[in-house]
């Protein structure tokens, strides 16, 4: 790598740093979202559908208005037309009408907690009894809760003029079916010994983050708007934004705050435009902030989901032919990662024989979001455990069944190209090489699961500029929003370029005025692509530097080398003019910049091409009490190929953080709806996220694969570790108590009834046989 | 709106006035009228700990306090957990063992891991977890939290008080 | 919130004459950790809100070991938790104070607070029945004792009056061979409400069960005292036998619901599996007495 110390190893690359922005959060002084104000500022709350599914006949606010301290209130009739079709708004491809809906109900409430109008106030407490003198009038209509219920003929239809391409002109509630297909199913069924098939169904899930959602939106007199607020992505706030309230985009400037958790569900916008239409009428910044029943009622959860699953193998322990069926809770709107779960599910094996159907269905739930890995959860809860089955009836190790049948470098992929230079494998040898691996179980009910997870990353846009200070310092600048730690490692890189320490590099999240374009936060790929961009952009001002050493010198650019942080001559014995001129600095080059043509910044733009899919394997020991179905964590582990771990410490973090995710997902987590589609757990109470006590320290084992693709190697690491924890413990849970789950979460009720229906059953076989 | 009253205070060693309505939480009260944003809102029901304070040493949710109960207590918030430039070890710990990720959680279990360690200077992994149980993080999966606190406490039985981080 | 005032008296004369003052209106605070959540989500609405943490009375635990426990209705649960008489003679009843919520919950909360809140789930309710425990009641023609068990009506409804007060809760001494134990299930291993709770104390004499007391929580629309369950045991040996039909019996005692928490299928046989080890438990600790 030109631009790297002599000896070719990395200097900054692979240590720990303690991150820049690490003394302000641990002060208290970092700015985070809700965190801002400003004078004569108002407060703003969302007025909220009590009905899952309803027609609204009107909505009068003129009490609301006449309260005193009240500014302002809107509604949809107060947002411009918006177009029923798919249309590109930055790197996404969006329905601008189902956008708008999302963010002020039209001529329907959609779910409990679909926003129907917002107002402005002097305070919050104000605002709040403002939210009662709204008066809506609703029609309430049968609540459609899960795809069963919508995929039914005479289901209640969400939107009448939603259409698929396989129904024609009937009014229906799936928005699409996805279909992927390879070699001869039936013949290859026909070649299995034996076929397993099983159905599952995964609950709808939250991505928790601590923070609640939040925006300040000021509208300027002369038509420039400026929003801050808490998100992954900065650009896609401002293209959304000025998609909803009809202001164009580049009258908008966003500024990201610092964030408090999105893994994925602040990809997109609810607060913001309504932020800015309130700051328009208003003529004053105005603030909002939901609370955290608004966020489980009206964000974007994950899809809950019914997979059926038909895997055949041969006894030695092939895989043979598998076929999928799966459909997704999309929410109220169009657009689950169904697709995504598809080209997931079975992604780890070489499968010849395939067919798999996924299904996107509307229902009455909030319009779900990105979470982690989007749709690839689910997937593995099904086909992890199926395999896990396949390896028990051929009595082959679960390890080696995923060894014999998994990708590597040439296999095939269920779309795209065949695989470059993946790990997989390797995930599964670190783990079988693991301390806990080689550990023994040491009590009753105890067991142990593996599995596997895959999740294909992303590359998208990023820029990103490095300015060399006069002291020989520098900044590199980025507008990826920094969730896990991601600044540090952009300074580690322009460090390691340009050969200087990384406490000389000062890293920045910029708003969408001060960085080229950048996409969002997400798909594990801000150490990729923004580091890629980083790189090139070093890479940029390291080629500046040599070049104004040449003018220093008067000699050809080509002829100076730039290593460990100094500019030198690479041999000075043969070039004009070559004598008396001894190494400089950066440092020293810095104090002559002036003089020999101005400041330097490096620059560079990305699409990311070269994107390196990644793999995880996790291994969990449970413990399960017989008699309440509660299951304790016991040990666990999670391997992981990162390609590359610029910075291990925060690699190490995603891997944990994700599998405390996947944990939470498998055994505690979901959305209770009643039967009339009100969501019964609103907070944190009855929302069971993992708590320290419910986890054991989590072992992580990096493995690093390089991805070819990229200049360092990199492959992304933030999602794919929440993809195997749910079927690793439902493997583990089987070995512990004989019953094997085909739902999520496996929560004590749903365990112990499952348990004792096997004692039921063990009773009446030992009882026949006596 | 009712009226407000006036409450008088210690905070992080300083006398502190100020106004509020009886239904001004103290979270609200530190957030928006002390302008003290370190004290993060998670929940508003007690779930998260991301408002965490100390009153009178032991940690509780300013968010199911009012305002007008500080009245005469004495506060600690994470603003005051430096002394000046001197991290507390524990603020250094977490940048050390990368305890924090996004760090919205972070300033709640640093009060709580305080209150911890002022009343028991060794405490075992489960002690320090059972401590921390109100405290919810959602990005670490609190490996590197324990380990931060377990590590502070060795440091601060050595007595040894460290400068900010480079 | 709504709004509403506050009102902060330094005596119990004083705390009464507002309540009195108020009727209906005035809801007493203690550690707020129910109230504050409730005033957020509109389902409770004083107008005046009155903080009875100065008063003496309600402040104080007195122990001693003629008389038992006089418990002040605002004593935190932490205090309750570190309190030595309270661990060496009443641990189920402890234990119950520190399972509640978090470190940060107990801080604030209190016994009485958690009883006058009148949630079936109550962790110490359960604990509290099983030792026999009177609520001290002031405020009304006379100052009342209340058999703990009777003092929730329904969800969130209990036998207060308006202008009445929980100042104290009374706990007889402990006899020798004596103890307590409160278990619960919940789904995590903290921050839940009780799916299900069980407060049993045991009494032992020459190796059989001289009295026994069960409280359950989380099982019916109020806490219950298992009389039969509890009778059953008397006279007997606690061996497996006699556990068994006392969870049983407990197990028919409860009258649960389907809800988010647990079905109600669930929950009756958690309630026997529980009833069966906090028994057990309690025994273990009543030989040490």
């Amino acid at each position: 790598m030109e631009g790297t110390n002599s000896n070719g190893k990395f200097k900054v690359i692979g240590t720990r740093p303690i991150r820049h922005d690490g003394v302000d959060k641990v002060i208290g002084r970092a700015k985070y979202g809700a965190d801002y104000a400003f004078p004569g500022m108002l407060h703003g709350k969302v007025l909220r559908s009590p009905h899952a599914h309803a027609k609204i006949k009107s909505i009068k606010t003129d009490k609301a208005l006449k309260l005193p301290g009240v500014k302002a209130v809107v509604t949809a009739a107060d947002l411009p037309q918006a177009d029923d079709k798919i249309e590109q708004a930055g790197e996404m491809a969006i329905n601008p009408r189902h956008l708008s809906m999302n963010i002020l109900a039209h001529d329907k409430a959609l779910y409990d907690g679909h926003a129907i109008a917002a107002v402005a106030a002097t305070s919050p407490h104000i605002a709040e009894e403002a939210l009662k003198l709204i008066e809506v009038e609703y029609e309430v209509l049968p609540p459609v809760m899960t795809v069963d219920v919508a995929m039914k003929p005479g289901a209640a239809i969400l939107h009448p003029t939603l259409r698929n391409r396989e129904e024609g002109d009937k009014q229906t509630n799936v928005a699409n079916h996805i279909q992927f297909k390879r070699g001869d199913l039936e013949a290859g069924f026909k070649a299995a010994d034996f076929v397993i098939e099983r159905e599952f169904n995964t609950a709808m899930v939250h991505q928790g983050y601590i923070e609640p959602h939040n925006a300040v939106g000021i509208y300027n007199a002369d038509g420039q708007a400026t929003i801050y607020c808490s998100t992954q992505g900065a650009f896609d706030v401002r293209s959304l934004s000025a998609q909803v309230v009809g202001v164009p985009v580049g009258k908008i400037k966003v500024v990201p705050a610092e964030i408090g958790g999105g893994f994925g569900g602040k990809t997109t916008v609810y607060l913001e435009p309504l932020s800015l239409l309130l700051s328009k009428k208003t003529g004053h910044p105005v603030k909002m902030v939901m609370t955290r029943g608004e966020v489980l009622r009206g964000s974007g959860p994950t899809s809950g989901s019914k997979i059926k699953v038909k895997m055949g193998a041969t006894k030695d322990g092939k895989i043979v032919a598998a076929e999928v069926w799966m459909a997704y809770e999309a929410g109220a709107f169009p657009g689950s990662p169904v697709g995504a779960g598809a080209m997931c599910i079975l992604a780890p094996y070489t499968i010849e024989n395939l067919q798999i159907d996924a299904y996107d269905v509307v229902v009455n739930r909030p319009k779900t979001a990105a979470y982690r890995a989007p749709g690839a959860t689910n997937a593995a809860m099904a086909g992890e455990t199926v395999v896990d089955e396949i390896a028990e009836r051929c009595g082959i190790d679960p390890i080696e069944l995923r060894v014999k049948n998994g990708v590597k470098e040439g296999s095939p992929q269920v779309v795209g190209p065949p695989f470059k230079a993946i790990g997989f494998i390797e995930t599964l040898d670190a783990i079988r090489n693991s301390d806990h691996y080689k550990s023994k179980l040491s009590g009753p009910h105890q067991g142990r699961g593996v599995a596997t997870g895959f999740w294909f990353n992303a590359g998208m846009q990023s820029s990103a500029t490095v300015n060399i200070h006069t002291d020989g310092t520098a900044s590199v600048v980025t507008g990826s929003p920094d969730i896990g730690g991601s600044r540090a490692s952009m300074a580690m890189i322009t460090a390691e370029v340009l050969g200087i320490p990384v406490t000389d590099v000062r890293p920045l999240v910029a708003d969408t005025d001060s960085i080229g374009h950048t996409d969002v936060t997400g798909g594990s790929r801000v150490t990729f692509a923004t580091g890629m961009a980083v790189y090139e952009a070093a890479q940029d001002a390291a080629r500046q530097l040599r070049e104004r050493a040449a003018k220093v010198w008067e000699v050809k650019p080509d002829e100076v080398e730039l290593h460990d942080g100094t500019v030198s001559l690479k041999d000075p014995a043969s070039v004009e003019k070559g004598e008396g001129k001894p190494p400089m600095s950066i440092k020293e080059l810095a104090t002559k910049l002036a003089r020999t043509g101005g400041p330097i910044t490096g620059r560079a733009s990305v699409n990311a091409r070269g994107v390196g899919p990644a793999f995880a394997t996790t291994l969990v020991d449970v413990e399960v009490d017989p008699d309440t179905g509660k299951v304790q964590i016991l040990r666990c582990t999670v391997a992981q190929d990162v390609g590359k771990a610029i910075h291990p410490s925060y690699v190490e973090g995603q891997m944990q953080g994700g599998t405390a995710q996947g944990i939470g997902w498998g055994l505690n987590e979901e959305y209770f709806y009643d039967d009339k589609g009100i969501l019964r757990n609103t907070g944190l109470l009855d929302y069971r996220m993992p708590t320290c006590l419910d986890l054991p320290l989590i072992e992580t084992a990096i493995v690093e694969v390089a991805n070819p693709g990229h200049p360092l190697g990199v492959r992304g690491v933030g999602e794919v570790s929440i993809v195997p924890p749910p079927a690793a413990l439902a493997n583990a849970i089987y070995r512990a108590v004989g019953v094997r789950m085909s739902e999520t979460p496996m929560s004590p009720p749903r365990l112990l009834k499952e348990i004792l229906k096997k004692r039921a059953t063990d009773e009446t076989q030992s009882a026949a046989a006596d | 709106m009712s009226k407000k009253s006036l409450v008088e205070t210690t905070i992080n060693g300083e006398a502190v006035e100020f106004l509020c309505e009886p239904r001004q939480s103290l979270l609200e009260c530190l957030r928006d009228v002390l302008e003290m944003t370190g004290s993060k809102e998670g929940c508003l029901t007690g779930d998260c700990g991301a408002c965490s304070v100390l009153i009178d040493g032991r940690a509780v949710c300013s968010c199911l306090m009012l305002g007008v109960e500080a009245q005469g207590k004495n506060i600690r918030t994470v603003e005051g957990l430096a002394d000046g430039n001197a991290l507390h070890p524990l603020q250094q710990k977490f940048l050390e063992h990368a305890s924090l990720q996004c760090g919205i959680c972070t300033p709640g279990f640093l009060m709580s891991a305080t209150a911890l360690l002022e009343r028991n200077s060794e405490p075992t992994e489960a002690e320090v977890r059972y401590a921390l149980a109100g405290n919810l993080c959602r990005c670490t999966g609190y490996d590197k939290i324990v380990r931060a606190v377990l590590d502070a406490a060795k440091s601060m039985k050595s007595g040894v008080r460290t400068s900010r981080a480079a | 919130m709504h709004a509403f005032s506050f009102e902060s008296p330094s005596t119990l004369a004083e705390a009464l004459k507002i309540m009195k003052a108020n009727g209906d209106k005035a809801r007493p605070i203690c550690g707020g950790t129910d109230l504050i959540i409730q005033m957020r989500a509109g389902v409770r609405q004083p107008a005046v809100i009155v903080d009875i943490k100065k008063v003496k009375e309600m402040r104080e635990l007195k122990f001693s070991p003629k008389s038992g426990l006089k418990l002040g209705a605002t004593v935190s649960c932490i205090d309750v938790a570190e309190n030595a008489d309270m661990r060496r003679h009443y641990p189920g009843l402890t234990e119950a104070a520190h399972l509640i919520g978090s470190l940060q919950i107990q801080n604030r909360a209190s016994i009485g607070g958690n009883l006058c809140n009148g949630s079936p789930a109550a962790d110490t309710t359960p604990a509290l029945i099983a030792l026999k425990a009177k609520a001290r009641i002031a405020g009304g023609k006379a100052t009342r004792d209340v058999p703990v068990e009777e003092f929730v009506l329904s969800p969130g409804r209990t036998v207060l009056k308006p202008g009445e007060l929980l100042v104290q809760l009374l706990i007889p001494a402990p006899a020798p061979h004596s103890s307590d134990a409160y278990l619960r299930f919940i789904p995590r291993n903290e921050m839940d409400i009780a799916v299900v709770g069980v407060g049993a104390s045991v009494t032992l004499a020459g190796g059989v069960v001289k009295a026994a007391r069960i409280g359950l929580g989380a099982v019916a629309a109020t806490p219950l005292v298992a009389d039969k369950a509890a009778e059953s045991l008397i006279g007997k040996k606690l061996d497996e036998s006699a556990l068994a039909t006392a969870a049983q019996l407990a197990s028919e005692a409860s009258s649960p619901i389907d809800d988010m928490r647990g079905t109600a299928e669930y929950r009756r046989h958690v309630t026997g599996v529980l009833t069966r080890r906090a028994l057990t438990i309690a025994a273990e600790r009543a030989q040490k007495h």
